[in-house]
């Protein structure tokens, strides 16, 4: 009876935590698709609060995961808020786990997670401590006080750290010091009335002074090149229509980032640059896919290149761009593929988000080339006609390959807001959340989970390694940042120019990557 | 031609958000030698963007009717225009810079050039002007106000699109098939609205303006109080047989095939059976606009006018109804019924089963007052 009882209540909480596990993975509170933003807010805070307060160790575990940087700002804020309901060993995992997740996270994250922790009054020891420990790991703080200036003030205020020598100067009593001895500080002070200095300035903050001087924007675009981050360039490029792609090397590209800049160029543009744009999107995928290249067999997928997958005015095509992220890295793992699409396009440079979702077709078409596994990449509303998908998958597996050959996955990259989850196509099919395509083969572990045949002891279990891979990663990482930041001090000492965001940016890309790679 | 030929047209599963069912009608083959054209409306001088080899035929559904079935049936369509090259556009620009700017005010004036494609005007006009030339024969009853100057003015009311509950979200995630030529609207599953177009690409332009139609009180009411409508997902019966992945096949097409033939069945049936009333408005080739009244029938819940655009065969090219609320079936009941009479009191109300009084009584009802002479209501009670 009790036992009955027992797993009864470890199956809710399994499912529990699955769904917080695709919500914090797709949701970021931005409008979808199908949902206003404030719906997917809501529905996001709901189960925020939810799994913090039933299942708190489960909750801080989830940081060790590839969940998105908005839920993991937001977990590190509620976890540091609600601190008095944690017993001291779990403070203690709470704590580690924060530190490595603050080190992954892009610094504008961090900034804007402790600026969150300001305005909800928390200021105790800890979090002090916390924000010292992240500030402190810095490769340079000075180029932090330059480009995100204000943010970096609240810090320090906020932590009542006084921020010695130059910086608080900087900081605190603007338009004192005649000079600065930090090249970056000094280049802000100059700014003001000299042209040149602008072009030592991170390219957010070179603006503001370009527009101040009158510089023409393209004189501007050009000096300031080197002084940008990946994404800035390549975001600039387009508007200065630049195709020559000389300022950046796509082949670098995250692959959903990169799917994300296919996508974005008009289709004449991409048949135009269909070698280059598919060597990229193969290499990255070749690096996504790390040790497991060619290790999945026969591999046929389901993507969805339907309206739907437009996504929204604030996530513009993101979800085509998973699918086509997917496309590439599926390949890569496979030894054997075919693609569906849901337009039945064949070209996947070529795709855009239009027409129907005839998934339930599309899933017979795929099936029929008896593949070792089935990847079906949708947010899940199959429209012509409606759940035929779900029928056609429920009936595969109960009448037709019962014994379970083929194994089926289907990732989801639009977090629903009304049911709390990503929506399903089938109970019988199990389904993640998925945000980068990279992450695909890590997510594919998780959604074995969702079938309902693995219990919550299993599933404590495989947070609980994944935790400990993820900490000891980020120890790893931590050592050798120290070392970097210390041989970078001393450059700095020497010569101090080097653009210091656009490494930091990267450092944690790579980090994510390593991360993955080391799974 | 007394029903609405929709062959060629197949209804492809439907699309559903919240009590908004969208069911996407496709064509085998895009109907030649017809497109529907909204760039038409680009300069207000009527310059109609039609080059030397392009044979659209542009159709600007002004219709303004100033009287209809009152003498000799006499009959204008100002302002609409079925051109097979470059119509001339002086004949039309006067009416059209007039009438359009009076739309403009009207609508919120955003998306101009959609705005004054006013599609249903032509419909709405047909309803409206339904016997407005008042009382044929000059009973003694009738007020010298109807024998002057008719049903003039003559109003009813309609929501916009955009007012409907839900419909604007509906219309926006909706996924356009790929040979989609039109689209039937339904909110708790009645039939709101159908609207279907020569060619596919015709569709995809004119697919936002549905909402920036004109919708019945009745759909705005069934919008706004009805619950969510079932999706009708597909269900796969009979496993048992299915042995190979050809027999799962089999069964998914049943599925598509089953919705289309029971989607006609049940769900358009009010709209596809019954007949209608047709009048040629304008010829053009082999292309006739029309529009069309219902029986006016009581106890037939739904009924619907609209407007359409037939080849000889009487194949629907173009087609656009409006769904009429209750209360407007009964106003076009009650004239039809007059009409049918001689305008003659007692003889209609004997026809329609009641007596006088209460025939008078409706004529109040339905917003005819002014019809009638004073203390012929008094005389009808006595």
């Amino acid at each position: 009876m009790t036992g009955t009882k027992e797993s009864f209540a470890d199956l809710i909480a399994a499912e529990d935590v699955l769904l917080f596990v695709n919500a914090a993975v797709t949701a970021t509170g931005q409008r979808e698709f199908h949902s206003r933003a404030d719906h997917q807010r809501l529905s996001l805070s709901f189960l925020h609060e939810y799994v913090r307060v039933n299942y708190r160790s489960i909750y801080a575990a989830v940081l060790a995961l590839d969940i998105n940087d908005h839920n993991a700002v937001r977990i590190i804020v509620e976890l540091l808020c609600t601190a008095d309901e944690a017993d001291p060993e779990q403070k203690r995992t709470e704590g580690r786990l924060i530190a490595a997740r603050l080190a992954a996270l892009p610094p504008q994250r961090v900034y804007r997670a402790f600026h969150a922790l300001r305005s909800a009054k928390v200021n105790n020891r800890r979090t002090r401590a916390i924000q010292r420990d992240w500030l402190a790991a810095r490769a340079d703080l000075a180029h932090d006080a330059v480009k995100y200036r204000s943010a970096l003030k609240t810090v320090a205020r906020h932590t009542h750290n006084p921020l010695d020598g130059e910086l608080g100067a900087f900081l605190f009593r603007p338009g004192k010091s005649t000079r600065y001895s930090d090249p970056r500080l000094d280049a802000y002070r100059r700014a003001r009335y000299e042209q040149d200095a602008i072009y030592e300035l991170p390219f957010t903050i070179a603006e503001g002074f370009a527009a101040k001087h009158g510089v023409p924007r393209a004189r501007f675009l050009e000096r300031i090149a080197p002084r940008m981050t990946r994404l800035e360039r390549l975001r600039t490029q387009s508007t200065t229509g630049d195709t020559t792609g000389t300022t950046t090397d796509l082949t670098v590209m995250p692959l959903t980032r990169l799917a994300l800049f296919v996508l974005s160029l008009p289709r004449a543009e991409r048949h135009l640059r269909r070698a280059e744009l598919t060597a990229a999107l193969r290499a990255s995928a070749l690096r996504a896919a790390g040790p497991y290249a060619g290790s999945w067999g026969r591999v046929s997928a389901v993507l969805d290149d339907s309206y739907s997958s437009y996504g929204s005015g604030v996530k513009r095509r993101r979800p085509l761009a998973v699918a086509l992220g997917a496309h590439f890295l599926l390949e890569a793992l496979a030894g054997s593929y075919g693609a569906h699409w849901t337009s039945g396009g064949r070209d996947p440079l070529m795709v855009r988000p239009w027409g129907p979702s005839p998934l339930g077709s599309r899933v017979l078409d795929a099936l029929e080339d008896s593949p070792e596994r089935l990847v079906i990449v949708s947010d899940g509303f199959d429209n012509a006609p409606p759940g035929l998908a779900g029928e056609v998958l429920r009936v595969w597996r109960t009448r037709l390959d019962p014994e379970r050959r083929t194994s089926i996955v289907h990732l989801n990259p639009v977090y629903d807001a009304e049911g709390f989850d990503v929506r399903r196509l089938a109970p019988s099919v199990p389904t993640a959340g998925i945000r980068d395509a990279e992450d695909l083969a890590a997510l594919v572990e998780i959604a074995q989970f969702t079938e309902g045949r693995t219990g919550l002891p299993e599933l404590l279990a495989y947070l609980d390694r994944r935790t400990e891979r993820f900490l000891t990663a980020q120890k790893a990482d931590r050592k050798a940042d120290r070392k970097a930041l210390q041989q970078h001090r001393q450059r700095t000492d020497q010569q101090s120019n080097q653009p210091g965001d656009q490494q930091g940016d990267q450092s944690s890309s790579r980090k994510a990557d390593q991360g993955k790679g080391g799974r | 031609m007394n029903k609405l030929d929709l062959s060629g047209v197949s209804a492809m599963p439907s699309q559903v958000w919240g009590g908004i069912r969208l069911v996407p009608l496709v064509r085998e083959a895009p109907v030649a030698g017809l497109r529907l054209h909204h760039e038409i409306y680009r300069h207000a001088l009527g310059a109609v963007d039609v080059g030397p080899r392009t044979r659209y035929l542009s159709y600007i559904p002004h219709g303004f009717i100033a009287d209809w079935s009152g003498d000799g049936g006499q009959s204008a369509a100002y302002g609409t225009q079925l051109a097979g090259s470059a119509p001339t556009g002086t004949d039309c620009v006067p009416i059209r810079l007039h009438h359009g700017l009076a739309k403009r005010r009207r609508q919120k004036g955003v998306t101009e050039k959609r705005l004054r494609f006013l599609p249903l005007h032509l419909a709405l006009e047909g309803y409206l002007a339904l016997h407005f030339g008042g009382p044929s024969v000059i009973w003694d009853e009738w007020s010298q106000a109807a024998v002057r100057q008719g049903m003039s003015p003559r109003a009813e009311a309609a929501y916009a699109g955009w007012q409907v509950p839900g419909l604007g979200q509906a219309l926006r995630i909706f996924e356009l098939h790929p040979r989609q030529c039109g689209v039937l609207v339904y909110t708790a599953d009645a039939l709101a609205a159908a609207f279907v177009v020569p060619h596919p690409d015709d569709y995809r332009a004119l697919h936002p303006s549905l909402i920036e139609d004109l919708y019945g009180e009745l759909v705005h009411q069934y919008a706004f109080y009805g619950g969510p409508v079932p999706a009708f997902d597909a269900r796969i019966g009979g496993e048992r047989h299915i042995r190979s992945l050809a027999d799962l096949r089999a069964a998914a097409r049943a599925q598509e095939r089953s919705w289309t033939e029971n989607h006609d069945a049940l769900m358009a049936n009010r709209l596809l059976n019954p007949s209608y009333h047709f009048e040629r408005v304008y010829r053009m080739g082999e292309f006739g606009l029309w529009r069309f009244l219902p029986s006016f029938g009581r106890g037939e819940p739904e009924q619907h006018i609209g407007e359409a655009i037939c080849d000889h065969k009487g194949r629907v090219a173009y087609l656009k109804t409006f769904r009429l609320s209750e209360a407007q079936i009964r106003r076009g009941h009650l004239l039809n019924g007059l009409y049918d009479h001689d305008w003659q009191l007692n003889r209609t109300a004997q026809a329609l089963g009641i007596d006088r009084g209460q025939l008078v009584g409706r004529i109040h009802d339905a917003g005819f007052s002014s019809l009638l002479k004073h203390g012929v209501e008094r005389a009808g009670r006595r």
